[in-house]
């Protein structure tokens, strides 16, 4: 029972990641039908502006610019970071996205791997290839809860994760720029008759994507120090994986799905080898989309019509 | 001149909509345009909403500005022209109430939405009832309330409807109709499309006649209801 919790945290914390990055994917799905697959290259970029962020306000603190607590520097590059990221984001869509808008989806695929490569190879020609560590900004604690080890990193990472989740989740629900992006999910064409900006939804929605995944890669920074270029990768192609098993487009189903493929991996890697671990995860992961081809909760077949 | 359309062409890769038609309204007016399927109706409507490009050479302007120079959203919320689009097209995801409030996405005046949103529930009394149900959950007839009711609260200076009488029972084709007259009688412009063309005409003060892309025809409601050729064409002998 004691590993099966420990298990648990771990997925939990591993789910948080995949869940924050597959946000991104489906939600630019869903208003643009496109799949931006440099969404894991964003992810690296937030961590690596997440390291810029983090080194400049322990740089200033230790001149003593101002003396701001640990904890208060890891909320201020959070923040930082997610907004200049919403930024990198933006401009994805608009050089990369925005002229192709009409191209075939194919095309747009294809554009987002060029930018893929281009982010990782720009940051290589940037900084180099030696991995540069993430700053220790809390020290880790472990809480001991009967036999269950718990660490204050996994907290903060499980609980940060599902509350900006639910911020989003919130943001769409309430705002009028939320609904726009619900009309958009259900049929975007018609929407520009109800004086809603095209071009101003999908900067916002790349934007909020890339926020989520430059959070992701900060977290992923506490928990994992070592960044390097080609860290977006993987991750990237595993949260793409979650957003179409939680059913394109659904914010709800990216979390959940996110989630599960953390606790697959995990509980995979309890009972079998861990090399064994994506090839199983992922064979059943297949298995689940045989079954439910559209997802947890996708529409079985796509509401939208063209003009 | 209120919306002036000159040598409008109009292609889908290489299949030509639109051979150059021309057509004007003025303020204020309700005007139809009949035609068969696939004559180019719908083409023309979306043309003047800015969803699809037309050709160089296209002319088309609303109280002197140039139409071409707007993109689709801000024909809406700046122009003030507002689009029943062919099949109504309503965000069945979202509820009545979300449906109406999206339309007014771009505009600021809080007061006059809240007027305005009682006003289409005094024209469409259904649509208060249902306000919080969802759009995809709403009957035919009420689906076409809901579509020109989010119209209106886009803008409403000139309201372009593609076939508002499409899939209705007569009845409520014939309420429907006086809604839009109430509508067109507090001063907003009507230009409408359809295949039903006697209703059309029995409702337009003008109306234009589209085959195959050209206008072949125009006059007064009560010429075209009298031309021999319409009638033979559209009215049924």
């Amino acid at each position: 029972m004691a590993v099966f919790l420990q298990n648990l945290i771990n997925a939990l914390q591993w789910g948080s990641f995949y869940a924050l990055i597959a946000l991104g994917y489906s939600m630019v799905y869903s208003i643009l039908m496109l799949f931006n697959f440099a969404h894991g290259d964003i992810f690296m970029v937030g961590a690596y502006i997440g390291f810029g962020v983090s080194t400049a306000l322990v740089a200033l603190t230790a001149m003593g610019a101002f003396a701001l607590p640990n904890w208060l520097i890891l909320v201020l590059t959070i923040l930082f970071s997610m907004f200049l990221t919403s930024f990198v984001g933006m401009i994805v869509e608009r050089v990369g996205y925005r002229p192709l808008r009409d191209a075939p989806r194919a095309s747009a695929a294809i554009t987002g791997l060029m930018i893929g490569i281009i982010l990782e190879t720009g940051n290589l020609a940037l900084l180099g290839a030696q991995r540069i560590s993430f700053p220790p900004l809390i020290r880790t604690a472990t809480y001991d809860l009967g036999g269950v080890y718990v660490t204050n990193k996994k907290i903060m990472i499980v609980v940060v994760s599902l509350g900006l989740a639910l911020a989003l989740h919130q943001f769409i629900r309430r705002t009028r720029w939320g609904m726009a992006i619900r009309a958009m999910a259900f049929d975007y064409v018609v929407v520009p008759l109800m004086g809603v900006p095209l071009n101003k939804m999908a900067a916002l929605t790349f934007g909020l994507g890339s926020a989520l995944a430059a959070a992701a890669g900060i977290l992923f920074g506490v928990a994992y120090p070592v960044l390097d270029p080609y860290m977006g990768i993987l991750i990237g192609w595993k949260a793409f994986v979650a957003a179409i098993l939680g059913g394109r487009g659904s914010i709800l189903g990216a979390t959940l799905a996110g989630f599960l493929m953390g606790f697959i991996e995990i509980f995979v890697a309890m009972v079998f080898p861990s090399t064994l671990r994506d090839l199983i995860a992922y064979s059943i992961i297949l298995l689940i989309l045989v079954f439910r081809p559209h997802g947890f909760f996708g529409e079985p077949y796509s509401a939208r019509l063209r003009l | 001149m209120s919306l002036s359309v000159a040598n409008l062409h109009v292609s889908y890769g290489r299949i030509k909509a639109l051979h150059g038609i021309s057509f004007q309204i003025e303020e204020g007016e309700i005007v139809c345009i009949i035609g068969a399927n696939g004559a180019g109706k719908s083409t023309t409507l979306r043309a003047v909403s800015r969803l699809v490009p037309v050709e160089t050479g296209s002319q088309m302007s609303y109280r002197d500005k140039n139409l071409l120079e707007y993109p689709a959203d801000k024909v809406v919320s700046e122009l003030g022209i507002s689009h029943v689009p062919e099949g109504r097209r309503l965000f069945d995801n979202l509820t009545v109430m979300e449906n109406l409030q999206l339309a007014t996405f771009a505009r600021k005046d809080k007061a006059q939405i809240e007027q305005d949103i009682q006003r289409v529930f005094t024209i469409f009394e259904r649509l208060e009832e249902r306000q919080s149900q969802k759009a995809g959950t709403l009957s035919g007839g009420e689906q076409q309330m809901l579509a020109v009711g989010r119209a209106y609260m886009s803008g409403r200076k000139v309201m372009l409807l593609d076939e508002p009488s499409m899939g209705l029972a007569p009845v409520l084709m014939l309420s429907m109709f006086e809604a839009l007259k109430e509508i067109n009688q507090e001063g907003t412009t009507i230009l409408l499309v359809e295949q039903n063309a006697r209703l059309a005409l029995q409702f337009a003060q003008r109306g234009y006649v589209l085959e195959n892309g050209n206008i072949v025809l125009e006059g007064s409601s009560a010429a075209l209801l009298a031309d021999p050729e319409v009638k033979k064409a559209y009215l049924g002998g």
